[in-house]
């Protein structure tokens, strides 16, 4: 199992691709609010948590269609299918690599790009944390997403057609988290639902995935 | 182990394309399949892989038994070939990939990239991932595609000597590559006919 982690994760350095391009929409879409929403009063300041939820999302997004359809147009995902490995398993690999190669390093610059948007003092620590709870989710749905659009041409967007709906709760809960973090309100709710939403999905998605990929492979 | 199909039917996109298949393989058989174009040679294939089920009828085969190579042999062009080969051979429990890549004649491609290759090195690479899965039975769809005439020999002992130790193979292919022990099926006897045999004019009579 560990096999198959590694190599998706070398897939993704050689290949560059889903990885850097993700990060350096997150790094645009940074830099370019600032410019467009220009410098008067505190109107960067409170739009900063919803901006960089947003960023983070839509990042996320970019190489979500990499997730299986790479491997079902060279004919490695019928291997897979009937390799040792139960296909849930798989479906949990290539979630974790899409999340180490896209959520964690978003997560990871995030709060340098907070510095362009003006986030208050009190907001990073809780930009990191509601990202680091948040992310997981994001790359779980959307590799939900990829398994049910597997077999599809050009089915990019079909899959950002369903996955963006089910991303909702998480955006709305993360950019609170942040928002309250930066404000010094309590902020236990939303951080326990944010950390329930990717729970729930870590725990449940995998088996939704691999039976969507198995309808699919027929 | 052996291969037993019960009175088996198998289809593509809802319509079955084959049924009626019984037959027993023993191990160190091979099987070939054969029949024209669009039989259902690929189907019936992907149905014993597990990759679909069975339309009717059924098959018995021990868990964990099969190694499939399709017509696409799943190889990431970016990664060397060895590093293709490890992959395919820790997912199968890791046994060493060097008498793979020797008995494919691979040793001197070793570091090249999977997209370098030429269309025939893919595809011994593919094949080369057969030896490295260690299971008994090797379901083959085509895979003499893109090989030249040595390499197809080159196979072939493959085949046969997966056969001596006690393995067996469902090949489907046209090329004869020299199994004097194989079994043949024609698949043409077993395909599905159409229900209505009456032309379209009925609704109109």
């Amino acid at each position: 199992m560990k096999a198959l982690l590694l190599r998706d994760l070398r897939l993704a350095i050689r290949t560059g691709g889903g990885f850097g391009l993700g990060l350096a929409f997150f790094f645009l879409l940074s830099v370019l609010v600032p410019l467009g929403v220009g410098p008067e009063g505190g109107t960067l300041a409170r739009i900063a948590p919803g901006i960089l939820w947003v960023g983070a999302l839509l990042a996320c997004l970019l190489s979500l269609d990499r997730i299986f359809a790479l491997d079902h147009e060279d004919g490695s995902l019928d291997l897979l299918a009937t390799a040792p490995i139960p296909l849930e398993a798989v479906v949990a690999l290539k979630a974790l690599a899409h999340w180490l190669v896209t959520g964690l390093p978003l997560t990871m610059v995030a709060p340098v790009l907070a510095v362009f948007l003006n986030l208050p003092t009190a907001g990073y620590p809780w930009l990191t944390i509601s990202l680091i709870l948040g992310t997981p989710a994001l790359s779980v749905i959307g590799a939900f997403g990829a398994a049910l659009t597997v077999g599809l041409r050009r089915g990019g967007l079909l899959l950002s057609l369903l996955v963006l709906p089910l991303y909702v709760p998480t955006l709305i809960f993360g950019a609170e988290v942040i928002r309250r973090g930066a404000e010094a309100m309590s902020l236990a709710t939303p951080l326990a639902l944010l950390a329930s939403i990717s729970l729930g999905a870590v725990a449940l998605l995998p088996f939704a995935a691999a039976a969507a990929i198995r309808v699919n492979l027929r | 182990m052996q291969l037993t199909l019960n009175n088996l039917a198998v289809a593509r996109g809802g319509v079955t394309v084959l049924q009626g298949l019984s037959f027993t393989l023993a191990p160190g058989k091979a099987l070939i399949l054969r029949g024209p174009n669009g039989s259902g040679k690929t189907t019936l294939l992907r149905t014993l892989a597990g990759l679909q089920p069975p339309a009717g009828g059924s098959f018995d085969l021990p868990p964990d038994a099969v190694a499939y190579a399709a017509h696409a042999d799943g190889l990431k062009s970016t990664l060397t070939v060895a590093e293709n080969l490890t992959f395919w051979a820790a997912i199968y429990g890791g046994p060493p990939i060097d008498p793979a890549m020797q008995a494919l004649d691979l040793v001197a491609l070793v570091r090249r990239r999977a997209g370098e290759l030429s269309a025939g090195q893919k595809r011994r690479l593919g094949l080369a991932r057969l030896l490295v899965t260690g299971r008994p039975l090797w379901l083959l769809d085509e895979p003499t595609v893109s090989l030249d005439v040595a390499s197809v020999a080159l196979f072939a002992g493959v085949v046969r000597q997966h056969l001596g130790t006690g393995g067996l193979a469902v090949i489907a292919t046209h090329v004869d590559l020299g199994l004097p022990e194989a079994q043949v099926l024609d698949l043409e006897p077993h395909r599905a006919r159409l229900i209505a045999q009456d032309g379209f004019d009925e609704a109109f009579a």
